[in-house]
């Protein structure tokens, strides 16, 4: 045996490690979502919709190319991240956004919500919600004007008449019983809400894209079922306990879209199995709360983003540990 | 056939079981036996022999009157030609006997005995230990010892480790397949000895064929009353004692205390097999088997070696490389020690040797990206530890935080560091806080025990002191 046969590198254990990347989860998530990107595009039609698909996701690109370069770090372009943001961020702006506020909005998202904290990772709050939050309290008029769906159809032009007011808002504004009059019957409102052709944002509209692409990254592993879980169950729960229609709840407004692609964001969501399952009660309670009780109809952005702010908290719920708290001869 | 399993916690691993149907192969003794006086956990032997002694196999060559611990055989005939310290596969150095082999292959008398009937537990005991038996399975610890346990502490279970959880590794598979009377043989030995009423070996279920082997020789030799063969679920850690017996008895061995807490005696199918040697035909440890597997090497299979061949000599007499060597690792994939130098022994406690080409800086990149905080590794963990939070309290030097998260009842399994998509070194990390952590008690205990001294001094003095007046 020859000496050049042999150079050893010395490494800790474990010294094999699981076929898996950041950038591969990240893209799974871009995958899950393209069910409900091509049912916004769908409903809402090609031409503006995917103009502002395409700004959100090259500008939280961009930022996050800038913010690699004021604060010096390595590039982390790659992983992904900064497109899933972005895509997040179109798909809950309404459709009819100008180009102009997607880009304030893409850069708020990244700055305000990742990159100041750290990147990747770090971000206590969820950037494309944080992004949103933004616009939200900026520009009301311009986030809360929805398009119906197949708008272009309508003969008319005017705002009026291809505008319309979301589920939700027609609850807030009149009443439950007039939506049902509006829809013909509750299973017509269900079906609709279910298929998602019903004004609001880009990606928020069908309960069913969204469940399919959840299922998809349950099955992938990529997410925990606990979030979305228990958040939907919670907002069923209390919504119920409310007084409202516990169905229509979870079916109406971006319930979906929060619970399978927003609450699970790794970096501002719990760790710990317990922390996960009071999280998601938490948001869904403070949902229907804002539901219910203040002017906001929708109530998941700000839940989520609330929620975010305790998983410090949440995360003290910690699992239970081999051996450390046996008792009766271990028997557990 | 239930499966047994442990929850929650641990992961799915790439097998790469190349060797399970290779038989064991009996490598040709070394012509350099180095045979470290310490490969057990517990206290050092010391030399038995001067250089220049002859000595047969099996002799004793170093011992020590210390309770915990297990003498060592020489594995060769020849010349004992140097005692000097010897790199071992744990990366220190410990004093070694070296042996100049003279291929004559004298044997020392080895005592056969047909039935253990007739023998005390102590007498037992005192076989297992003088045959150097530690566990085989990597803990290295003084079997005698385990089978040892304080008078109030009664033992109802002995556990047969046959799990082999860990990637490339087949040893135990091996010895299921091929001794597996010797296997039940250990079993009853031990339950003679701790007076235990029920054996169980714990199989993985990918190795259904060993499990029905050895249920069929339990029942040919009417012992199903006495021994049962348990299935468990393949994942990783199911080896692991603890998780083995949270599967098997459903029950949790307490912080810091030992399967005999919980009324149970956990062994490796391997050791059982030794001490089915060592009490039926005298066999001291010189020998074991062991997974010879890897990439890098041509003829991977399992071969039974002689305690103290160097791992160059094992190389030329399995077939050479067939490539670069990037990667000697000493164990499995998951737990096993890197090494730097291919003049290190086998030793008793281990199970395998692999080895990596290039491709294994790529198997376990050491370049890390940022913690995405995806909690694999908090679901990973078997025992219920947050790997994420360790880490962070590692990177901030902040010990207190990792004791507070209990890194101390990290068994150091690996399986965060597997499923980390970020490839973070979390095992690393947590085993270096977990290790200045021990350090830290260590010298806080020494600093009581030096206060507590001097005050007893000090009140001495006074009393002295009192008494003059």
């Amino acid at each position: 045996m020859t000496e050049d046969m042999v150079d050893l590198v010395v490494t800790s254990a474990p010294h094999v490690r699981k076929k898996i990347k950041t950038s591969q989860i990240m893209r799974d998530v871009l995958i899950a979502l393209v069910p409900a990107t091509v049912g916004g595009l769908y409903f809402f039609g090609i031409g503006h919709t995917l103009g502002v698909i395409i700004v959100a996701v090259l500008s939280t690109i961009l930022a996050e190319y800038l913010g690699n370069l004021i604060f010096r770090k390595k590039s982390t372009l790659w992983d992904f991240s900064s497109g899933v943001t972005g895509l997040l961020l179109a798909l809950v702006l309404p459709p009819s956004s100008p180009y102009w506020m997607v880009v304030v909005g893409a850069f708020s998202a990244i700055f305000i919500g990742k990159i100041i904290f750290g990147g990747i990772g770090s971000n206590p709050f969820n950037p494309a919600l944080v992004g949103r939050a933004v616009l939200m309290v900026s520009w009301p008029t311009f986030m809360t004007t929805w398009l119906k769906p197949f708008y272009w159809k309508i003969g008319s032009q005017s705002l009026d008449a291809i505008t319309s007011a979301t589920p939700l808002n027609i609850v807030k504004l009149q009443s439950y019983s007039a939506l049902i009059q509006q829809f013909g019957s509750k299973i017509a409102l269900y079906k609709v809400l279910f298929i998602g052709n019903v004004g609001g944002c880009i990606g928020e509209t069908s309960a069913l894209l969204l469940l399919i692409g959840g299922i998809y990254l349950l099955v992938k592993k990529v997410i925990d079922w606990r979030i979305p879980f228990t958040y939907i169950i919670s907002v069923f729960v209390f919504s119920f306990i409310f007084g409202r229609d516990p169905l229509f709840s979870i079916l109406a407004g971006g319930l979906f879209l929060g619970a399978f692609f927003m609450a699970t964001d790794y970096s501002s969501s719990p760790v710990t199995p317990r922390g996960k399952i009071i999280f998601g009660i938490f948001i869904g309670f403070v949902t229907v709360i804002i539901r219910r009780f203040s002017s906001y109809p929708e109530g998941i952005m700000f839940s989520i983003l609330l929620g975010n702010a305790f998983v410090t908290y949440f995360d003290r719920f910690k699992p239970h540990i081999y051996g450390v708290f046996a008792k009766n001869g271990g028997k557990t | 056939m239930k499966l047994f399993t442990y929850s929650p916690g641990g992961t799915e691993i790439e097998e790469e079981k190349w060797t399970k149907d290779k038989p064991f192969v009996k490598l040709p003794p070394p012509s350099i036996a180095v045979i470290p006086l310490s490969q057990h956990t517990g206290a050092p032997n010391v030399p038995a022999v001067k250089i220049g002694d002859h000595v047969k196999i099996g002799m004793v060559i170093g011992s020590t009157s210390a309770p915990v611990s297990a003498p060592v055989h020489a594995s060769v005939s020849g010349d004992v030609i140097a005692i000097e310290d010897r790199l071992c596969p744990a990366g220190n150095k410990i004093q070694s006997i070296i042996i100049k082999n003279d291929f004559k292959e004298e044997e020392a008398e080895f005592e056969h005995v047909d039935s253990i009937e007739n023998f005390t537990p102590e007498e037992l005991i005192k076989k297992i230990r003088d045959a150097g038996i530690v566990g085989l399975g990597g803990a290295a610890f003084p079997t005698s010892i385990k089978l040892s346990p304080p008078k109030n502490k009664v033992i109802e279970t002995v556990i047969g480790n046959g799990a082999e959880c860990e990637a490339y590794l087949t040893t135990d598979y091996r010895v299921m397949i091929e001794f597996p009377d010797e296997i039940i043989n250990g079993i009853l030995i031990e339950l003679k000895i701790l007076n235990a009423k029920r054996g169980i070996i714990a199989v993985e279920d990918n190795k259904t064929d060993a499990a029905d082997l050895l249920a069929k020789k339990i029942a040919e030799r009417n012992l199903e009353d006495k021994i049962e063969v348990v299935l468990l679920k393949t994942k990783y850690p199911q080896g692991g004692e603890k998780q083995l017996i949270k599967a098997v008895l459903g029950r949790e061995v307490p912080s810091g205390g030992l399967p005999l807490d919980v009324g149970t005696v956990v062994q490796n199918v391997g050791t059982l097999k030794a001490i089915s040697e060592a009490i039926f035909y005298g066999k001291p440890l010189i020998e074991r088997g062991i997974t010879i597997s890897g990439t890098a090497i041509k003829n991977p299979g399992n071969y039974i070696v002689r305690i103290g061949t160097q791992v160059s000599e094992i190389i030329d007499k399995v077939g050479g490389l067939n490539k670069k060597l990037r990667k000697l690792v000493f164990g499995g994939p998951m737990t096993g020690v890197a090494q730097s130098s291919l003049e290190v022994p086998v030793l008793k406690g281990t199970s395998g040797i692999l080895f990596f080409g290039e491709e294994s800086l790529e198997m376990a990149p050491e370049e890390e990206s940022p913690c995405i905080r995806c909690a694999s590794c908090v679901d990973s963990c078997p025992i219920g530890l947050l790997p994420i939070f360790l880490d962070h309290a590692y990177r901030r030097n902040d010990m207190k935080l990792a004791e507070s998260l209990y890194a101390v009842d990290c068994i150091e399994c690996g399986a965060c560091s597997f499923v980390c998509p970020a490839k973070r070194h979390l095992t690393e990390n947590i085993k270096k806080a977990k290790q200045s952590i021990l350090k830290q008690r260590k010298i806080e205990a020494a600093k009581q025990a030096a206060f507590e001294k001097l005050k007893q001094k000090r009140l001495q003095e006074a009393k002295e002191k009192e008494a003059k007046k």
